[in-house]
């Protein structure tokens, strides 16, 4: 097998290299036809440099004229959306709370199978994937995408009876997971059965999405669309495919679940995110991204590097050498993307501190931005030899993916959430001060959070590759830092019921009409601020 | 950058390449594997404990994988030499798993092979070491007042159960013990190449 592992190796490396060089070089030529250009067409005529923020005063007057008229039907379609992932959220959230207690109070809540640590911990890991993130994510798209293509939402009752399938699916997967019904593959427990209907309410959210874009009266589809709409083709097909039953055994299964489930973080919750940074940051600031040219860069380069990350999950373990050490590399390179995308964001985002400092859904969303970041240079270095080998089998990957699915995605789907209802709704938020309670509970409950796992992880992993010392000091030295944990996570479980009050509230009417009240806006801002 | 069709077919054939080389590559290598001699397939009572090992979620706390001597003291903490695809041939889910809350248990058959300690320990982590974050699985035993005829009575240290009350393992909890201690790739492993051999590397040009 001599010739497999050096060949394989080095055609995708080449592959991989070649299609950046033959990017680069288009765009260079200008074979890709985007210019700043492009970057303003999400701005509306005359409006560059107003600051966007139904959140407080600075947006006076300033509606969303190029959004399509909101109709009763899109409304509710909208609003199903994020009621239905703020749900799951809250669900999510709960179970991720017991399963953090019970990792240092083991005999807490033990009498039922229902309650055992790895069911607990497995409910929560899906309510808020598949529940919270990708609702709220797909919800944030059904905004989006009509706006920056300036055409009504095409069949929207299609795409109700989508979302009500997949909220069916979601529940009906945790009821599994509960009653020990599972496939035993992480990130894939839902059994297959399940994953029909899942499966069915993604084709009924997707296809009335591509066939809105399909219909749209710009030319240009904005680098939001991008992300969004490969996203839509991604998952669709990597979730039919792992959820395949009977297929895979032992060792090869193990690949499989890995190609899957980092490809779930990659190539769906990842664009889920980006594309909406990429547009509500520009949107709120009211000035383009710094180099649309760049942002083809960290588009393809995540597409090409991404999906090819998964096997590091299996450094060290019984997979061939050159699977894992390919997947190594391509994660080093996914810097290259990485870098691309921060540049665009952040160089705009820091040199309007202003808007940062009024906009609170700004705060959240460039800040969930940097996370980005920060989980995926983090993510590089990870998946080097030297540094797994002491994280692998940790709680310091623990605090990783919290950092890339709740400081990055989570935070700017929050954000997200407080721009948009506004214009959803018509109304402004009855009670804007609990947005900026709810931003600093979930950011320093997350800071607590993230510090604990990655310092008490680090640890942990030194003792256990320590021969010297015996194996239990690793588990008895994190108690300390799951404790702390705990205290994180009830922080940014309180943040979540402020929100889940706040976006009530709205909906049921107590917010004042836009425009009639900005005075009390204005004080109750600044005063939460 | 102002046409959907392409954009999403570029898309999809960048997929197809990855699921090429992450799924398609390695399954032609492994699957031409020879079950090892040493390894038999699971019995009925240990197929049915693997389920309850699936269902209660062990995987979440105990990797099935012990790493090469190069990369670290698995051997030397008794969880066994470094695994091959081979090792795995029954195993259907994979239980590789991903985080060492609990130690490995490739090998806890070998290494922990007594009935009693097995069962115990799943009642009561605590009553055999203080301070393991184990969660106990009572609901998978019975508290009676006496033990029946073919009862398997479990040895709970006093303190640890219910006063006056003796514990008796139910079906799932003897099954699950079979499956533990059926756990044993003690034999010489086949195929040392296709496992992740990188750190042996490592080792060598540091030397």
């Amino acid at each position: 097998m001599g010739f497999t592992i050096g060949t394989l190796l080095a055609f995708s490396f080449a592959v991989s290299l070649i299609a950046l060089a033959a990017l680069i070089w288009a765009i260079s030529r200008r074979q890709f036809n985007v210019t700043q250009r492009d970057a303003m067409m999400i701005l509306p005529e005359g409006e560059e440099g107003k600051v966007d923020d139904p959140t407080s005063h600075a947006s006076d007057g300033h509606a969303a004229p190029e959004s399509p008229p909101m109709t009763r039907e899109w409304r509710r379609l909208l609003l199903f959306m994020f009621i239905s992932a703020i749900v799951w959220l809250l669900v999510g959230s709960a179970f991720g709370l017991i399963a953090s207690l019970k990792l240092h109070l083991p005999d807490w809540l033990n009498g039922s199978p229902e309650l055992t640590f790895g069911r607990v911990r497995t409910m929560h890991l899906n309510a808020v994937a598949y529940g919270w993130l990708s609702l709220a994510g797909i919800g944030t798209a059904l905004w989006v995408l009509p706006t920056i293509f300036r055409t009504p939402l095409r069949h929207p009752t299609l795409i109700l009876l989508g979302g009500l399938l997949w909220n069916v699916g979601v529940l009906a997967g945790l009821l599994a997971v509960a009653s020990g019904w599972t496939e035993g593959l992480e990130w894939l427990e839902f059994p297959w059965q399940v994953d029909l209907v899942l499966a069915a309410g993604g084709a009924f959210l997707a296809v009335p999405l591509i066939m809105t874009a399909a219909a749209r009266t710009v030319g240009h589809i904005y680098v939001t669309g991008w992300y969004l709409l490969a996203a839509m083709a991604w998952f669709p097909i990597l979730f039919v495919l792992a959820n395949l039953p009977g297929i895979h055994s032992g060792v090869q299964e193990a690949t499989v679940n890995w190609w899957f489930a980092h490809n779930v973080l990659g190539l769906w919750l990842t664009p889920l995110g980006v594309g909406a940074a990429y547009y509500f940051i520009p949107k709120i600031i009211g000035k383009p991204i710094f180099s649309y040219r760049l942002s083809l860069i960290g588009f393809w380069g995540l597409a090409l590097f991404y999906s090819q990350v998964g096997i590091h999950h299996l450094i060290g373990g019984p997979v061939p050498t050159w699977v894992v050490t390919l997947s190594v590399v391509q994660s080093v390179m996914m810097l290259i993307p990485v870098i691309a995308v921060a540049i665009n964001q952040h160089v705009l985002w820091m040199r309007n501190l202003g808007a940062f400092r009024v906009s609170l859904p700004l705060r959240f969303i460039a800040i969930g931005a940097l996370m980005y970041t920060f989980a995926s240079v983090q993510g590089s270095l990870e998946a080097l030899r030297v540094i797994n080998t002491v994280t692998h089998f940790t709680h310091y990957t623990v605090g990783h993916a919290h950092l890339g699915a709740y400081a990055f995605v989570t935070l700017v789907m929050f954000g997200s959430f407080y721009y948009m209802l506004p214009r959803i709704t018509g109304k402004s938020w009855p009670m804007p001060y609990l947005i900026g309670l709810h931003f600093w509970l979930v950011f320093l409950g997350f800071l607590i959070y993230f510090f604990a796992l990655t310092i008490g992880g680090w640890l942990q992993g030194l003792a256990m590759l320590d021969g010297s010392r015996d194996w239990l000091e690793s588990m008895q030295l994190t108690v300390p830092y799951l404790e702390a944990r705990s205290i994180g996570g009830f922080m940014m479980v309180l943040g979540h019921l402020l929100f889940a009050v706040n976006v009530l509230s709205l909906i049921l009417g107590r917010g004042a009409r836009q425009g009639a009240s900005q005075q009390d806006v204005r004080v109750t801002t600044e005063a939460g601020a | 950058m102002n046409r959907i069709l392409p954009l999403v077919i570029v898309a999809l054939a960048i997929l197809a390449f990855a699921t090429l080389l992450l799924v398609a590559a390695p399954a032609a290598q492994i699957t031409s594997v020879e079950p090892p001699e040493d390894l038999q397939p699971y019995t009925p009572a240990q197929a049915r404990g693997r389920d309850h090992y699936v269902s209660l979620g062990c995987v979440y706390c105990h990797t099935q994988q012990p790493r090469d001597p190069a990369q670290g003291p698995d051997a030397q903490r008794g969880w066994g030499r470094p695994s091959t695809p081979a090792d795995y041939v029954y195993d259907q889910p994979h239980q590789l798993g991903t985080m060492r809350t609990g130690p490995d248990l490739l090998n806890v058959g070998a290494r922990l092979p007594s009935r009693s300690w097995q069962l115990t320990h799943l009642y009561q982590p605590r009553a055999i070491t203080p301070s393991s974050l184990m969660p106990g699985f009572p609901f998978l035993f019975e508290e009676k007042n006496s033990a029946g005829e073919g009862d398997v009575v479990v040895p709970v240290p006093e303190r640890y159960r219910p006063e006056g009350k003796v514990i008796v393992a139910r079906q799932e909890a003897l099954d699950l013990a079979d499956y533990l201690l059926s756990l044993d790739r003690t034999y010489e492993a086949t195929r040392l190449d296709l496992r992740d051999n990188g750190f042996q590397a490592e080792e060598a040009g540091n030397r």
